[in-house]
């Protein structure tokens, strides 16, 4: 199972790596957010201050939204499906290939924005143990539940407006636990943002094993 | 011996509607066998039903000994479907997708690249993206990672289509050596002359049913006179 993860994750980071979609599409986009949430609230009235975790992650989201499409769009190409159902690979190692290349994705978007978080609302932090472990946490997450829901609506027609309607009420939790760790390292107090993260890497298990088993049944149905 | 194939009244789904409408058929280990009949007769959808991919709802379906009804993935993974897609990453190079579909079908690199050499896709492009070739180089990528896998039941649709004619001999030349090397071949093809001459038998699917079977003329010059008139009509049976 682990060897078919880790081709699958291979060819879709290879596939990336050679479209950079992710580089000359998704990571503008994400940056381009950043921007509008800049105009639309005043930096000077402090609103953007207290509002930036929750702005980073909402960005994150988008980003995945389209990072979980561009991963099931290839697949949907020329008969790539059926040559998946053909292959012999796990599902469950399918499944966590295609995780690992979507997380791995997010994790360098989220660097991006990080970044830009610094230089365009000149956020700091300190708790950088936690914004780290957050990060893990909430990518492990959102790719986990975005690979089971991406496959789900993968075989849709309509998948290109069906996956944001219903990933993102799944990935409320993520959202919530993720932004409240964020402002507990930015207000310098990171002992209530640890149960946060709990809450996120339970999250991220759950659908991991949930994903490993349902993944094989929706590929075959999609 | 046990048929690689063996269909008895198989009734399989196109969604939720059949497809096959109660097939009846028989192939042996080793043997090539042409499918023929009109456009929507139902020729990919039986050879994607005996790659596993389409469900059997009704009727007796064994490939390489396993149930399709029950165990079909254990028979996609012993398959190679040369479908109308040509089942390739169009952002990948010829040499990352032939590589790729042979590990994943845990087949030796040796193979992959061997098969990139018999295909003519050793040179300038195996480097290339799959998304700047012509259709007739697509088709012959496809048709090397299908020989790259190894398969023990090689399910060819249309495999001539788009190539040129010295890659057309090649093809031939790859299906005869596979079916020689044990390995069972189930082609359909509009090219008939070509087609015939490579087939051992022929059967004619006309709106989802098996309706005749046919000796080809390179079996039947070796096997019986009554090819050997240039008049003669091929024996013509039911199935099986």
């Amino acid at each position: 199972m682990f060897r078919d993860a880790l081709l699958v994750a291979g060819k879709d980071l290879r596939v990336e790596a050679r479209s950079r979609v992710a580089l000359n599409q998704v990571a503008p986009f994400a940056l381009l957010v950043l921007i509008l949430f800049a105009f639309a609230l005043d930096p000077d009235s402090g609103v953007l201050d207290r509002a930036t975790p929750g702005l980073y992650w909402i960005a994150v989201l988008f980003c995945a939204l389209l990072a979980i499409q561009r991963a099931f769009a290839i697949e949907a190409a020329d008969g790539n499906r059926d040559a998946l159902r053909l292959s012999g690979l796990e599902p469950a190692g399918i499944y966590l290939g295609k995780m690992a290349a979507i997380a791995a994705q997010l994790a360098v978007l989220e660097i991006l924005l990080g970044l830009g978080v610094v230089l365009l609302y000149g956020s700091h932090s300190s708790g950088w143990p936690l914004l780290i472990c957050t990060c893990l946490a909430a990518t492990a997450g959102i790719a986990a539940a975005g690979t089971l829901y991406g496959v789900l609506a993968a075989g849709l027609r309509v998948r290109e407006t069906l996956l944001p309607l219903l990933l993102l009420p799944v990935l409320a939790p993520v959202l919530i636990g993720s932004t409240r760790a964020f402002e507990a390292a930015r207000d310098g107090t990171p002992g209530e943002g640890w149960p946060w993260v709990g809450l996120l890497a339970v999250f991220a298990l759950t659908y991991t094993i949930f994903g490993a088993f349902g993944f094989g049944p929706l590929l075959e149905e999609s | 011996m046990e048929p690689v194939v063996h269909l008895r009244s198989a009734v399989s789904l196109l969604g939720r509607f059949p497809a096959l409408a109660g097939v009846d058929l028989d192939v042996d280990p080793g043997e090539i066998v042409l499918l023929q009949g009109p456009n929507g007769a139902g020729k990919t959808t039986l050879l994607r039903t005996l790659a596993g991919l389409l469900p059997v709802v009704s009727g007796t379906a064994e490939v390489l000994g396993h149930d399709l009804r029950t165990d079909a993935k254990a028979v996609r993974r012993r398959v190679g479907l040369l479908g109308h897609a040509t089942m390739l990453y169009d952002e990948l190079t010829v040499a990352d997708n032939v590589r790729f579909w042979a590990r994943a079908a845990k087949a030796r690199p040796a193979d992959a690249e061997a098969a990139m050499v018999e295909l003519g896709l050793d040179g300038r492009l195996r480097d290339v993206t799959v998304a700047r070739l012509s259709a007739g180089q697509r088709r012959r990528a496809a048709i090397a990672v299908t020989v790259a896998r190894r398969p023990e039941l090689w399910l060819l649709d249309e495999p001539h289509a788009g190539l040129d004619a010295a890659t057309r001999d090649v093809v031939d030349g790859l299906v005869r050596r596979a079916a020689d090397a044990g390995a069972t071949v189930v082609v359909a093809s509009h090219e008939l002359e070509r087609a015939t001459a490579l087939a051992g038998r022929s059967v004619t699917i006309v709106g989802g049913v098996i309706e005749h079977a046919a000796e080809s003329e390179s079996r039947s010059e070796g096997q019986g006179q009554a090819a050997s008139e240039p008049d003669a009509e091929p024996e013509v049976a039911r199935v099986p």
